[in-house]
């Protein structure tokens, strides 16, 4: 357990809000005088986005395959051209968001002894099996991408820009500061686009006819199901024992359906 | 209250001491409940540990062995001072949060200094800074509100106004009207000497920051900014160390910096409200009196001079962290005052140099402009005085 007794809903000092300080924030407002007027101010930020836009080329690109000939033998040989890297632009993404999502499950984890876990004990050994699950489903994303000739130590596009996305969940997680219940929520953030990822993942591979991969895909996205099921389920356990009352039970719609 | 440098020592080099949990395993200060001029506080002292390193470093390379082996202890015990301080930062604060309260430090840090200096030049130099930071700290805000969508009030507490000052897109000046006059070693009030430096360390840590933080950022506007305001703070280094007399020799210059750091420290103690912030600031005041006792000790040595020659015997009063509203807003009275050598002079009689200069940087269009045209400060967000169909796309 913390060696502290204060809980982030505990009323404190906050001082961020007006609220805190009205004398002064309303002191702030003496500034029309000051201001000139546009209320369309913000369009000429919107401008310089879209110049910038056009001309910026993308963050990077995807790398040639290293082993041309051991590639021939692959099941990219049944690919053509922009087709294939398409498919290992995404496939690297989430080989590296699963790399990413063990680590955050490995802070989640190590959080454990110091966490409030309520009156029953917090399910640990399950959030240690789904640790694993996307530890394996890395090594699944790995094996998938040098069966199609790629290299899996290479950071494609798709995998820096979600990791540019992701960057803020690992802050969440790593921070001593950060509840359980807090890390839950930051953990469910990667569930959710993970297992909108695979649903994609799978449905490319179909449709390059890679079927093998797409198996093996569903069976993972199976795994990520119940990860995000669980997930969604802890929070809402958690979050009734501080509330001390009852949720109804929330509709988040149809689990994936194996393909 | 005073602080007696004659009387007080400090403690001793050797017993200044840091492990790495001591020096960065610390919590940091909530953005959420802390006081804003804790923030102010934590960010200011960064900048004067930064400015005592980096002076350091340059007497070193001109020094005797018996010389850069005393700065190199000090410099040691500076260095992790400094992690220590700005390790209290927290993670949550994002980059341009933190620069929210990199300008607030610089608006009423320096509008407590320009009430304070005995010097009225010095002063003027003081209040003509302040307004171009105080403008720094409305396009900031907009820049906050309108790329990640906060309120620059959550930092900043009610106690700053966000509001323009000199238009930054006005302040790019050629570097001969960035020079100012220098106080005289011999005659300058103390008070004006540690004023000096304590802008000259917050200024360079701004710019230094800016420079560090500005490439992180994702946003064509808010990389341009960042580039923008980096040059004025690199201007505002010019003005503020071209103060300094020349003539005061380099070991004097040691004296007044660890001075400062120590009347800075002092400050903050006497206003600190959090309790483990507070014994940071009086650890370290003893600290840094241990190290104006080394550069007392090196001054005699090769000097052979009373470092009360240079020294007041007591320090002046502290500064005062509160905000400084009323002032600030008189100031902007000044607002058309312009730079002309080390002069200040109306808008109309700014030199050629300087407008050509202006006209140069600013051809391809004023980033500073574009990220707050039409902003005003509103409670939360601006979003809550337009409608939804004012979006811009």
């Amino acid at each position: 357990m913390a060696d502290h007794d204060t809980k982030p809903t505990d009323l404190g000092k906050n001082r961020t809000g007006v609220q805190a300080n009205p004398i002064m924030s309303k002191e702030m407002l003496d500034n029309e005088q000051a201001v000139p007027s546009n209320p369309r101010g913000a369009t000429a930020i919107a401008m310089m986005r879209a110049e910038m836009s056009k001309e910026a080329p993308p963050v990077g690109t995807m790398p040639v395959p290293g082993n041309v000939k051991g590639m021939a033998k692959t099941a990219m040989k049944a690919l053509q051209g922009e087709k294939a890297t398409v498919f290992l632009d995404k496939l690297g993404e989430r080989l590296a968001f699963e790399r990413t999502g063990t680590r955050i499950y490995d802070a989640i984890i190590a959080k454990l002894p110091a966490s409030s876990t309520g009156k029953d004990s917090f399910p640990s050994e399950e959030l240690r099996r789904f640790r694993d699950e996307e530890h394996a489903h890395f090594l699944l994303c790995k094996q998938a991408m040098e069966q199609m000739g790629g290299d899996p130590t290479a950071v494609t596009p798709c995998a820096d820009v979600t990791a540019v996305a992701s960057e803020g969940l690992i802050k969440v997680v790593t921070d001593p500061r950060s509840t359980l219940t807090q890390c839950l929520d930051a953990l469910l953030i990667a569930e959710l686009t993970d297992n909108d990822g695979w649903k994609t993942l799978i449905a490319m591979a179909e449709a390059l006819g890679q079927d093998d991969l797409a198996q093996k895909f569903t069976n993972a996205l199976a795994e990520e199901d119940v990860h995000l099921q669980s997930i969604r389920s802890w929070l809402a356990e958690r979050l009734e024992g501080q509330l001390g009352a009852k949720m109804p039970s929330t509709d988040f719609g149809e689990p994936a359906q194996p393909v | 209250m005073s602080l007696d440098l004659k009387s007080e020592k400090g403690v001793e080099l050797g017993r200044q001491e840091f492990d790495w949990k001591d020096i960065a395993g610390r919590v940091p200060y909530s953005k959420l409940d802390a006081d804003a001029f804790s923030r102010v506080r934590v960010i200011l002292m960064n900048g004067i540990e930064s400015e005592a390193i980096r002076f350091s470093h340059v007497l070193a390379r001109g020094s005797d062995q018996g010389l850069r082996r005393a700065l190199a202890e000090v410099r040691r015990k500076e260095h992790h001072q400094q992690t220590l301080v700005n390790w209290l930062n927290p993670a949550d604060q994002s980059a341009l949060e933190t620069t929210i309260g990199y300008e607030q430090v610089a608006i009423e840090v320096t509008a407590h200094v320009a009430q304070h200096e005995p010097d009225p030049y010095l002063a003027q130099v003081y209040r003509f800074g302040l307004l171009e930071d105080f403008d720094h700290m409305y396009r900031y805000a907009s820049l906050l509100d309108r790329v990640e969508g906060k309120d620059a009030n959550a930092i900043l507490q009610g106690y700053t106004d966000v509001q323009p000052g000199r238009p930054t897109v006005d302040e790019h000046r050629h570097p001969e009207d960035d020079l100012r006059r220098h106080y005289d070693r011999a005659t300058a009030h103390p008070l004006s000497k540690l004023n000096a430096l304590t802008l000259v360390g917050g200024e360079y840590q701004t710019h230094d920051y800016y420079m560090h933080v500005g490439p992180f950022f994702a946003d064509p506007v808010a990389r341009q900014l960042y580039a923008e305001i980096a040059s004025i703070e690199e201007q505002h280094v010019t003005q503020y160390e071209s103060l300094a007399d020349p003539k005061e020799s380099w070991l004097e210059k040691w004296l007044i910096h660890e001075a400062t750091e120590v009347w800075n420290y002092w400050s903050c103690l006497q206003t600190e409200g959090d309790p483990r912030l507070k014994a940071v600031w009086e650890r370290f005041l003893d600290y840094e009196l241990g190290h104006l006792a080394a550069a007392k000790a090196e001054f005699q040595r090769l000097e052979n001079r009373d470092p009360f020659e240079v020294l007041p015997a007591t320090l002046p009063d502290p500064i005062k962290f509160e905000s400084h509203r009323k002032f600030v807003r008189e100031t902007l009275r000044e607002i058309e005052l312009r730079a002309s050598g080390h002069d200040f002079v109306p808008a109309a009689q700014e030199p050629e140099r300087s407008l050509q200069y202006r006209a140069r940087v600013n051809a391809s269009g004023s980033p500073s402009t574009i990220v707050a045209e039409g902003y005003a400060w509103t409670p939360g967000t601006e979003l809550t005085a337009g409608e939804p169909s004012a979006a811009v796309h």
